[in-house]
């Protein structure tokens, strides 16, 4: 099974919320959170299309890819979960290197936050990476779905209704 | 918000760029004046009239993940067109076919739902019982059939005590609707209006159920209280135990003790007696009112509405099919 980008951010989000997803238990694309997030990557930036590539690496798809500037470019909705975007861009950055592009940057865009926020590669990030890999492929070989987070961020999960629905 | 449709007069329903539009005609081949539906309004069709279609109209209507109910004269279900199982997911499957397989997981489930949908009843009579209606001996019954179901070791066995429950259970419908008698439950035909409204009622049930466990993993031809195969979509025989009470049975009392439905919205041919469409569209139009109808979850702590139950009674399920967490059937908590 290959990891995905999704499968990086998810580890960083929620352990049952990656094991729910991969296990193809996925919730309808009807919530208006995830059609504003489309949207946002739809619109936000059309003028911009012309230098972005779309590059599939070893089953990793990168959105936006500047080829001449080696810089990957991440849209996301809100900074709630900031660090899963990191990981998430920090791993494109990883693949690209594996595949022999060394030495390109990422910007997180928050557009409608108007924030950026610029990523490196550093030599600890890689060996966090072999890391998270590991701990990927050990979560989804388990039988078991991880227990409930039960933190704020679920109230904006879309499995919130199925992870804590009860009687 | 997505909501469902009815379509109860004949006409054409085609593509119309991203809308639907709808062509009534009439008997005598007349085109009437078209209507237009916004295809991301609606979550699935159900189709009482003669409908005219081409299969860009489908292809249209899977791509957008709606289904289309059919129905015939006498409103029984036909069949449905579903968009290609988008949700499937292979370990759900898998679970699932496990969960049916093996007898005494199959049991365990079997015996909640019927736990569910007794409990469901017991709570429809006590209401009625507090309400000046003497239904007493009727719940000491169904209470006495209740204790029954855990002790079951077979479906066919646990079945029957469904049947005895459902039987005691319509004995009571006489004592609470005013107006009608219903004498005893008939199905094929129904031979009175009270069965008519009943028929009418949980075929309505059974798609709503069946539409809500298309919306997730599920799949829904493997059923465990019902035999598959007793109907193409099994599991939703089995849901609908659990929610008739809820949505169906309360639906029935209020348009007859509220006189919303009269003895002429109905016609008896040799066929038995059937709802005319008059009467269908209040029943249709009152169900619907009561889909939409919210109470504040206890778990979620935020309010849902009757149909979206449904959908969680399938995510509660498809838990307990992953092993993640018992199944504990809807039971009105209120
Ligand atoms: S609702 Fe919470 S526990 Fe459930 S998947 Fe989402 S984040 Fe994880």
């Amino acid at each position: 099974m290959h990891i995905t980008a999704t499968h990086i951010n998810l580890y960083h989000v929620c352990h049952r919320e990656l094991w729910l997803h991969a296990h193809e238990i996925r919730m309808e694309n009807t919530s208006d959170t995830v059609s504003e997030g489309k949207l946002i990557h739809e619109t936000a930036y059309p003028q911009r299309a012309e230098r972005y590539r779309e590059v599939v690496l070893g089953g990793v798809k990168i959105d936006f890819y500047d080829p001449k500037a080696k810089v990957v470019h991440e849209i996301k909705k809100s900074d709630k979960v900031e660090a899963a975007h990191l990981a998430q861009v920090k791993y494109y950055l990883y693949v690209l290197e594996q595949n022999g592009i060394a030495g390109a940057t990422g910007i997180i865009e928050y557009p409608t936050l108007r924030k950026t926020e610029t990523v490196e590669l550093t030599p600890a990030d890689r060996a966090a990476i072999v890391i998270w890999l590991g701990e990927i492929s050990r979560l989804l070989a388990q039988a078991q779905c991880p227990p409930l987070l039960n933190k704020p961020i679920c109230k904006q999960c879309s499995y919130f209704d199925f992870c804590y629905v009860e009687e | 918000m997505k909501k469902s449709y009815y379509l109860f007069n004949p006409g054409r329903l085609s593509r119309k760029d991203n809308t639907l539009q709808f062509t009534p005609v009439d008997e005598q081949g007349k085109e009437g004046p078209c209507r237009y539906i916004p295809v991301e309004t609606v979550s699935d069709l159900y189709v009482f009239g003669n409908l005219d279609a081409n299969s860009a109209m489908y292809n249209f209507l899977g791509k957008n993940g709606i289904s289309a109910h059919f129905f015939d004269y006498y409103e029984h279900y036909t069949g449905s067109f579903f968009a290609k199982d988008y949700l499937l997911a292979g370990k759900m499957q898998v679970e699932q076919t496990r969960h049916y397989t093996l007898r005494n997981k199959r049991m365990v489930l079997a015996q909640k739902f019927v736990e569910g949908a007794a409990f469901n009843m017991l709570k429809n009579l006590r209401y009625y019982n507090n309400r000046e209606k003497d239904l007493a001996q009727i719940i000491s019954q169904i209470e006495g059939y209740a204790t029954q179901i855990s002790a079951t070791s077979e479906v066919a066995e646990l079945m029957g005590i469904e049947g005895n429950i459902r039987q005691t259970y319509y004995a009571a419908f006489d004592t609470i609707v005013s107006g009608f008698t219903m004498v005893n439950r008939s199905k094929r035909p129904p031979l009175n209006e009270v069965n008519v409204l009943i028929s009418f009622g949980n075929m309505m049930c059974y798609s709503v159920c069946m539409d809500m466990i298309y919306h997730t993993q599920l799949n829904p031809t493997i059923s465990f209280l019902h035999e598959p195969g007793t109907r193409r979509y099994s599991l939703a025989l089995d849901l609908a135990e659990i929610f008739k009470p809820v949505l169906v049975d309360r639906t029935i009392f209020r348009v007859l003790n509220k006189k919303e439905i009269q003895p002429n919205d109905f016609m008896t041919d040799i066929n038995g007696c059937v709802l005319k469409e008059s009467g269908k569209k209040v029943f249709v139009k009152a169900f619907e009112e009561r889909l939409k109808e919210t109470i504040k979850h206890r778990t979620l702590s935020k309010s849902v509405s009757y149909k979206h139950l449904v959908k969680l009674e399938c995510y509660k399920l498809s838990k307990h099919i992953l092993n993640i967490e018992e199944y504990k059937p809807f039971k009105i908590w209120w």
